[in-house]
């Protein structure tokens, strides 16, 4: 489980990040959505530690992580996994290797070890005949999932995911979310998720934050997202004309 | 302003070098970088050096011959000119800034690029340092590598010279051998290497440190490769300047 409280973040004397507390459950989805610049991602990275906060606490579990020194930080980021917006697989490593980077940097396992884990981690991802393929020569779906593949190769406690489905078409989005939302029940795992994808909030939203303004706005679930009275928040999820026709607006 | 600046900028670049000389995660992955980084920076630079380096060594004994055409000094005067010019200063300055030019537009395009597709980002969530694990395999690659690259090129050069000066008839082999070994002092070339290692040294973590301070996109991954070539340079002659003071006052 991983607990936010009243954590703030600026950026030359600009507030982000205003105060934002919330509670992310092990074994569930939790989403965070809004617009872009709304501050997402800067809440995300906060979260994680590649920024840091200027207020607030963060508990992974019972720690409190953003006061930890780096070398205990570095301890708690070995039992995360993040999948990035661009997948963020590296360039010059095949398939197999990306995913048995982590294998080679934190463990003790031996070369077949490492092999039958990564193999494991690929076809539960369903990436089958690609290991010696390069980043540049698969399409963007398999990224994304091949990064998935590296992000719970350690066995990671908690998952987060920067818009995963940006640059996918709808039904390749669909399969990305899916598999997240299996793999985070699968294995018990607390996944926190930035979107704006309206999809992927009604399909795997166990739970939803909404920011706005870079404050915490509106909280739920999936099924009771469409019967809120929240103005802005209807203002995002209703924002097509289709949506808002449905809606009754 | 500029000033403070230029203070800033030493200060990131001191606190980025404490990062990268900190203690590797895992020795085992850093020496198989390292190897990489030696194929990649050093063996294929042998093709560059040695082409620049035998039509420099030609030259230089043209210009040294068509300048010295005068019966009162000796030819073997053209071989000594060639191997001081190319010991004292071709194969430690000059090609230290070609290989600004070519392993430093690589290192900080490299690095940039991956700053700015978060690959550095994903190191980070690991529990990777991500400043040690990419720069500290480039250093020890290039200053290891970097001397037989100058040593290449002192050997390729003076063969060069040797054999225009015998085709176009200034020189023949027995003078321009005898010129060569004539007032030998050994000292040029430890001189020459310790100017190398500390050009290696410079070039690297120059163009490491504008490669990971980007941010952006591709343009300015772009202006930190040729800011990384330009100061790298700069930082050479400087450098060659202050050693040159040092090692033969």
């Amino acid at each position: 489980m991983i607990t936010i409280r009243n954590i703030s973040k600026k950026f030359d004397g600009h507030l982000v990040i205003d105060g934002i507390s919330a509670t992310f459950e092990k074994g569930k989805t939790n989403l965070i959505i809004g617009q872009s610049g709304s501050g997402k991602t800067v809440l995300l990275k906060s979260i994680v530690g590649l920024h840091d906060i200027d207020e607030g606490e963060i508990y992974y579990n019972d720690i409190r992580f953003d006061t930890l020194d780096l070398k205990s930080k570095k301890l708690i980021r070995q039992k995360i996994g993040m999948l990035f917006q661009g997948a963020a697989l590296f360039d010059s490593a095949t398939v197999e290797e990306n995913v048995m980077f982590p294998l080679d940097m934190f463990t003790e396992l031996s070369r077949d070890e490492k092999l039958d884990r990564t193999n494991f981690c690929l076809k539960r991802v369903n990436i089958i005949n690609a290991n010696h393929l390069y980043p540049a020569e698969i399409s963007g779906g398999m990224k994304k999932r091949v990064a998935i593949a590296r992000a719970i190769a350690l066995n990671p406690e908690f998952l987060f995911c920067d818009e995963p489905n940006s640059g996918l078409d709808p039904k390749t989005a669909v399969v990305i979310d899916q598999l997240i939302k299996e793999i985070t029940e699968e294995f018990n795992i607390t996944t926190i998720i930035n979107t704006h994808d309206m999809n992927s909030v009604m399909g795997i939203g166990d739970k939803v934050i909404f920011i706005y303004q870079g404050k915490k706005w509106w909280e739920g679930n999936k099924e009771n997202i469409l019967n809120s009275n929240n103005k802005e928040l209807n203002d995002f999820v209703f924002s097509t004309e289709l949506t808002r026709k449905i809606k009754g607006f | 302003m500029r000033i403070l600046s230029a203070f800033e900028m030493f200060g990131e670049y001191m606190l980025l070098l404490k990062r990268v000389f900190s203690k590797p995660e895992k020795r085992r992955v850093y020496y198989q970088q390292t190897i990489k980084e030696i194929d990649k920076l050093g063996f294929q630079s042998i093709g560059i050096v040695t082409i620049i380096s035998v039509f420099m060594g030609a030259v230089i004994t043209l210009q040294t011959a068509y300048n010295m055409e005068n019966p009162f000094i000796p030819n073997y005067l053209i071989g000594l000119g060639t191997r001081d010019s190319m010991l004292l200063e071709f194969s430690s300055t000059v090609i230290g800034l070609i290989l600004a030019g070519k392993v430093g537009s690589n290192i900080a395009s490299e690095i940039g690029t991956m700053r700015v597709t978060e690959q550095i980002d994903a190191l980070e969530i690991m529990g990777i340092n991500s400043a040690s694990f990419l720069i500290l395999p480039k250093i020890i690659a290039t200053v290891i590598f970097n001397p037989f690259l100058s040593v290449l090129s002192m050997m390729v050069g003076i063969t060069g010279g040797w054999l225009v000066g015998v085709f176009t008839g200034v020189v023949s082999t027995q003078e321009y051998i005898d010129g060569v070994q004539y007032a030998f002092i050994p000292f040029y070339i430890t001189y020459s290497l310790i100017k190398t290692v500390v050009f290696a040294f410079l070039i690297t973590t120059i163009s490491a440190f504008y490669g990971y301070r980007v941010q952006g996109g591709s343009l300015e991954v772009g202006r930190a490769s040729t800011q990384a070539v330009v100061m790298s340079s700069i930082f050479i002659l400087l450098f060659n300047l202050i050693l040159t003071q040092l090692l033969l006052s």
